[in-house]
């Protein structure tokens, strides 16, 4: 039984652990060192330089405005996904009359379903070519421009900017140094993107939570004269508990990341400006962009430091979140 | 479990007396709300279906309907643009890079991955919660924090490889190569499919393997003629999810292949072509064709989507709560 364990765990292991060193934990590894050098990504000379760099984060305006950006998104975009993706679950699952048949979901819920997770399937390319023509500044072209002008909600000839919108909407600029803290329109925008594409996977998600739950409670509850609004908030929701907490920490460290938003939906007049940038293509914008070529230690220094408010809103929404499991 | 069921079956008489009138008040709010979460759903039913319908519609149109009625069906339906983006779009070269990249990298995920999500799940030794967790690392890090050293790691490690053996390993696994990019693939597709399997082989019944290995088979012949097998359906559902996953990929090879100076060749993936469609219709003005490229784009996932529904959601959602 144990002849030749030895060998072939490590002919299994040998050659994908190698890769994937190689390739991942390598890198990760060498954004932490960079972080502490004042590399300019290809001299042959790497000069130390402490904790330098990241006491010149405190002074990066750009920096806190688009971390400002981050905790925006991390407020907004969690909580609205997860309560349409709740809604349409309940719906789906649930929120059919409970007949003879028992409990099911609304008539067509199964096509509903397979439709609301398309988004998840596109790629990022398509995402933005689809969306761009939605926000498009034309209210003969764009989609939402041409609706409102239809409704006599805008002047044809003054159509929305949208992602071309620097404006903060629902909050005041406010002024920071030489900077601003905002929510600038074409940042929302983005936010509904992300929410457009992320409701069909957590209402999946939330799917596969309530088929678990045992008919007979939500029957029971039925029997007992329960509404559906209170089998939600009584029964689904503290059942789910466990589903909704994992959603929060995926959508959190989404909404710390949001990089494939910002860096391919926003416009590059609008990363020029700042206003649709967020920590981590600013990040991108500070390694590679020509005009910034000797700032890639730093932006090791702002990646490691994204990397640590990652790892502590995990850390903290997980201890929160955290409650007794319920058995069933 | 049984206090529920007796439960059950004890609310209709308890329940009884009190039933009319909770049950036309349930019915008259049931009613509000059936309507109501009816055109909810159908609403973002639209907002999801429509957009890309009517993608799919522009590139059966011409330039000058998509301009001017952007909300009208076509009046002829022309597929010329399909052709316009397979052969001047490039959209052709594209999907074939894609292809070739993937049937390497797809492949060679799911055989690395079983592999060592095996290991971990069915041998005890030193180390493996260790090997475990490196894997896990991998699972929250976003990629793009180790992007710019992944880019050198890619360069120098065939440089100095190509110098240490002499053989032409910068156009194996260099910039701008399928060989970099497969390796890449795999690599950054290896923890979540670590994580499915490892949790599919634990399933897997002991007694299997004993006897087996009672039989004679070498833990290799194990692996591959009895628990590969086995475990067919989470190879099915994490290998569509990778499929998927590395379809779309963008930042990597947004990254990785670049032409490599004024020799290279472009070996772009779809979604750099894409994109680069997008760049090209603003001064070229070919919206047809960019619509044309996108549908090529999308169909096969769709339609893989379509056909596999239940799995790819399974796959997609299933370890994430494990």
């Amino acid at each position: 039984m144990r002849h030749g364990r030895f060998p072939f765990i490590v002919g299994f292991l040998g050659f994908p652990v190698l890769l994937y060193f190689v390739y991942v934990i390598w890198p990760y590894m060498q954004t932490a060192y960079y972080s502490l050098t004042d590399w300019n990504g290809f001299s042959r000379t790497v000069p130390y330089a402490g904790f330098g760099n990241y006491a010149d984060l405190l002074k990066d305006d750009q920096f806190l405005r688009s971390l400002f950006h981050n905790v925006v998104i991390l407020v907004v975009y969690p909580i609205i996904t997860i309560v349409l993706a709740l809604f349409f679950a309940f719906m789906l699952n649930v929120g059919g009359r409970g007949d003879r048949a028992g409990i099911r979901g609304v008539a067509g819920s199964g096509i509903y379903k397979t439709i609301f997770f398309f988004p998840q399937l596109l790629s990022i390319a398509i995402v933005a070519i689809l969306w761009g023509r939605v926000f498009e500044s034309s209210a003969d072209t764009g989609f939402l421009n041409a609706l409102l002008a239809k409704v006599g909600l805008v002047d044809p000839a003054h159509p929305l900017l949208f992602l071309g919108e620097t404006e903060s909407w629902l909050m005041p600029a406010l002024n920071f140094r030489d900077t601003v803290l905002d929510a600038p329109v074409v940042l929302w925008c983005l936010i509904v993107i992300a929410v457009w594409g992320g409701v069909g996977f957590y209402l999946v998600l939330f799917s596969a939570g309530m088929q678990s739950i045992p008919k007979d409670i939500f029957e029971a509850a039925l029997l007992d004269g329960s509404t559906r609004s209170q089998t939600f908030f009584r029964v689904t929701l503290p059942l789910l508990w466990e589903h909704i907490s994992v959603a929060w920490v995926y959508l959190g460290i989404a909404a710390l990341d949001f990089f494939l938003l910002a860096f391919a939906i926003a416009p590059p007049s609008m990363l020029a400006t700042g206003a649709s940038h967020v920590m981590s293509s600013w990040v991108y914008h500070t390694a590679f962009a020509s005009s910034r070529y000797d700032k890639f230690g730093y932006a090791c220094a702002m990646a490691v430091t994204m990397a640590a408010f990652t790892f502590l809103f995990a850390l903290i929404q997980l201890r929160i979140t955290r409650r007794e499991k319920i058995e069933y | 479990m049984t206090t529920t069921t007796s439960r059950h079956e004890a609310a209709p008489a308890a329940a009884e007396p009190k039933r009319p009138a909770r049950d036309r008040e349930a019915k008259g709010e049931g009613r509000i709300l059936n309507a109501f979460s009816h055109t909810f759903l159908a609403i973002w039913g639209a907002m999801v279906a429509v957009p890309l319908l009517w993608a799919v519609i522009q590139s059966f149109r011409t330039d000058d309907e998509i301009l001017h009625s952007p909300l009208s069906l076509p009046k002829s339906w022309h597929i010329d643009a399909f052709g316009r983006a397979w052969t001047r779009g490039h959209i052709g070269d594209y999907f074939f890079n894609t292809i070739v990249v993937m049937i390497f990298s797809v492949t060679l995920t799911m055989l690395l991955g079983s592999m060592v999500a095996y290991v971990l799940a069915r041998y005890r030794f030193p180390g493996n919660r260790f090997f475990y967790y490196l894997f896990f690392v991998g699972l929250v890090m976003p990629i793009f924090l180790g992007l710019v050293p992944l880019y050198l790691t890619v360069k120098n490690l065939a440089t100095s490889i190509q110098a240490a053996t002499g053989l032409p390993f910068e156009h194996w696994i260099g910039l701008n190569t399928y060989g970099g990019l497969i390796l890449v693939y795999i690599a950054y597709s290896l923890p979540f499919t670590v994580f499915f399997m490892h949790s599919f082989f634990r399933t897997l019944p002991e007694s299997v393997a004993e006897a087996g290995l009672i039989d004679g088979a070498s833990h290799t012949a194990l692996f591959f003629r009895i628990m590969l097998p086995m475990a067919k359906p989470g190879l099915v559902s994490i290998g569509l999810f990778n499929i998927i996953g590395q379809w779309n990929q963008f930042i990597l090879p947004n990254l990785l292949m670049k032409p490599q100076g004024p020799g290279d060749t472009d070996k772009s993936m779809l979604t750099q072509g894409l994109l680069a469609l997008v760049n090209n219709s603003k001064y070229e003005t070919d919206w047809a064709r960019l619509f044309a490229g996108m549908t090529i784009a999308m169909l096969p996932i769709l339609a893989t989507y379509l056909v596999f529904n239940s799995r790819i959601q399974a796959g997609l959602t299933g370890s994430i709560t494990k």
